[in-house]
């Protein structure tokens, strides 16, 4: 089994891409920009909903819930989508369900000839669909305006929800000119989703096949819910003959009424609406209206492994509204780009490296100022700042197992410093020790341009020199010890 | 379609969830729900509130005093943009349809016939007064799901008593109909996506008119 997400393998270590991502003005005016709006419209949606903290537990509880009893809903998400005429499949990792979506699409398509429109999933992103279905020869469009964006720009989604943030009208501009051959194009936002409009009508009602992603599973009913605002989500799960949605096995929730809970939660976190445009809900397929055949894959994808720990188990109640990107001090800087994952900003921080067991994505957990700002906003209340510092301690473990790791700088300056406050006795001879060595490093009460690992730290940081007398030593002095 | 593969994702979830054994049933009535699911508002209030949502999101507004006028009301909001042909699902009542307009009705239409009228009127199942969304439950007068989706204008009859509050409160009265194929609609098809600039009108119609029928 090979659990891959995106590019993450090939990705440099944040701190090397972000501080590339921090070199580049135009990026960070249009991140600024972005998140700064999403913030804003969210914060008026949020306040105006006096019930929004106990709208944040039941989800919290219905996701942890339905994680408890993961296998059961996904039995009956799957009895009741196969009894409406659905057909389920399940995948283990990314390379199968690659292979089950190019053998559905083959069987489907008489001549072999093959176009396949697709609404904005990030789950196929981060199996990288596409890749393998162009290997296949089959031509996949993206249909939402960002999705397009990226793909005509032969570029990466950059966030969850506004995968195009890191573009600017300019840009945007510049690459539909090139890629649509329009070369009068102006850079007005209204002429731009004309222009989308038109390149995607026409395609919107030839091809035969659409794949989608899934914002929701309902157990109880076998329906799929996407939720959307342009209406291509709806042109792509209506118009084909066939219909592919490719889910994570996380994404099932046990009853229609559930819906109430997170339909209310995710677009005004996501995007700060009250509802988006459109919500489609299908189950299975309906004689005469939409696709006459219809597929889901299942997908694990390093999700089960997730499973076992309670703490990392919080990772999986993400809805994906992206609101811990917008309000992350660190993504707001660097953008999505840097993280080398599909998933950014703190939930990506703490999904990328999970999924992959921590091979891949080992800088993110560290790519956080652990402020809580993500947890503020998150709408299912993942901790991800425990989640983080709970990865940082996997992360140490793991590099102690290595030789290399055991006799590095960090981990034998850890252990002494880990040996000195096990006694009070010692702790004062080290404070002595330190006092003393500090003198070369001191200018006014502050120390600069420390030796060796302590660098990284004085390099940009403030640190207050030890002061002459410590707290003790003046309680001793005062005769009250 | 294999089921090893279904097997072994079950399995591995079994094993990771080794502990929990509790009645799923059961632990799922405990779920604590202390949100709101009514604003408590009049009846008066209310639609004001919906109202308000509508607008908000460019939504057009008509009122129909009663069944009688929906006809006429229908040609208003089509002669607003010059439209001549409409579009209606085989079931929807005659009485809506305008005299003298070029009605589709669909028996069966192809995706060419249909992407070629101009606009499309159809009743709707409930609608939710705090975020100005309307419920299509596609069969008889709503119709099938690409009705609405091809035609650049949808007009869409809403009784003052299919509004309701909140959202809890339609996907209550919603019940079973959401095993069917349904629809939400907050507004015409809009975009952020060019520098969170909220653009009307991308791929589904780019107008949407509410025709407020009180009676």
């Amino acid at each position: 089994m090979s659990v891959r997400v995106g590019k993450t393998a090939a990705a440099r270590a944040f701190p090397v891409a972000a501080k590339e991502a921090l070199g580049n003005a135009q990026l960070r005016r249009n991140v600024h920009h972005a998140t700064d709006v999403i913030r804003n419209k969210r914060a008026l949606r949020v306040e105006e909903m006096p019930d929004w903290q106990q709208l944040r537990d039941t989800a919290s509880a219905i996701k942890q819930h339905t994680l408890a009893h993961l296998d059961h809903y996904l039995e009956e998400f799957s009895r009741n989508c196969e009894r409406a005429g659905g057909q389920v499949h399940w995948a283990r990792d990314a390379d199968e369900a690659n292979a089950i979506a190019v053998k559905i699409i083959r069987g489907f398509a008489e001549d072999g000839a093959q176009e396949v429109i697709k609404v904005k999933t990030m789950t196929s992103d981060e199996v990288q669909m596409n890749v393998a279905l162009e290997a296949a020869g089959i031509t996949p469009i993206e249909t939402d305006l960002a999705d397009m964006i990226v793909q005509l720009g032969h570029d990466e989604p950059s966030h969850i929800v506004v995968p195009a943030l890191h573009k600017n009208r300019v840009e945007i501009r510049d690459i539909f000119r090139r890629e649509m051959n329009l070369p009068e194009l102006t850079e007005q936002p209204e002429e731009l989703s004309a222009a989308a409009r038109r390149y995607l009508r026409e395609r919107f009602l030839r091809t035969k096949i659409g794949i989608s992603g899934a914002n929701f599973l309902v157990a109880e009913t076998g329906a799929v819910c996407v939720v959307e605002s342009e209406g291509n989500g709806r042109m792509c799960v209506t118009l084909p003959d066939m219909l592919i949605t490719l889910v994570g096995i996380e994404k099932v929730i046990p009853k229609s009424q559930d819906l109430e809970v997170f339909l209310q939660l995710l677009p005004r976190s996501a995007t700060g609406e009250r509802m988006n445009p459109y919500n489609s809900l299908w189950t299975g397929v309906t004689a005469g209206d939409g696709p006459r055949e219809f597929h889901v894959i299942l997908l694990d994808n390093g999700r089960t492994k997730l499973l076992e720990d309670e703490l990392e188990r919080e990772t999986l109640q993400c809805i994906r509204c992206g609101a811990c990107l917008n309000a992350c001090p660190v993504y707001r800087e660097t953008g999505g780009l840097a993280y080398g994952s599909i998933y950014s900003g703190p939930i990506g921080a703490i999904l990328s490296p999970q999924l992959q067991s921590l091979e891949h994505s080992r800088s993110l957990p560290y790519a956080s100022t652990l402020c809580g700002a993500c947890y503020e906003v998150c709408p299912v209340k993942i901790d991800i700042p425990e989640v983080l510092i709970h990865l940082r301690g996997r992360l140490v473990r793991e590099e102690q197992k290595t030789l290399g790791g055991k006799l590095g700088m960090e981990n034998l300056a850890m252990q002494a410093a880990a040996k000195s406050f096990l006694s009070a006795r010692r702790y004062e001879a080290a404070q002595r020790l330190a006092r003393m060595g500090q003198k070369l490093f001191e200018r006014g009460g502050e120390l600069r341009n420390l030796p060796g690992l302590a660098g990284g730290w004085t390099k940009f940081r403030d640190l207050r020199a030890i002061p002459k007398k410590s707290f003790r030593d003046w309680w001793k002095s005062e005769g009250r010890a | 379609m294999s089921t090893e593969a279904r097997e072994e994702i079950l399995g591995r979830i079994r094993e990771a969830l080794a502990v929990e054994v509790l009645d799923p049933a059961a632990s799922y009535a405990r779920i604590a729900r202390k949100y709101r699911t009514s604003e408590g508002l009049s009846a008066e209030a209310c639609i004001e509130h919906f109202l308000d949502r509508l607008r908000d999101y460019d939504t057009e507004i008509f009122h129909a005093a009663n069944e009688g006028e929906i006809a006429a009301t229908v040609t208003q909001a089509m002669q607003h943009a010059g439209e001549r042909s409409l579009l209606v699902a085989k079931e929807l009542s005659a009485a809506w349809i305008p005299a003298g307009a070029d009605v589709r009705r669909d028996e069966g239409l192809s995706t060419a016939q249909i992407e070629g009228v101009d606009a499309v009127l159809t009743a709707c199942e409930i609608a939710v007064a705090s975020t100005g969304t309307i419920f299509l439950v596609h069969d008889g007068a709503q119709g099938r799901r690409v009705l609405t989706l091809l035609p650049d204008h949808h007009v869409c009859v809403v009784r003052r008593s299919q509004v309701v509050g909140t959202v809890p409160e339609a996907i209550r009265a919603l019940g079973a109909r959401l095993g069917h194929a349904v629809t939400t609609i907050s507004g015409p098809s809009a975009t952020s996506d060019i520098e969170m600039t909220r653009i009307r009108g991308v791929h589904g119609p780019r107008r949407l008119t509410v025709i407020l029928c009180a009676e």
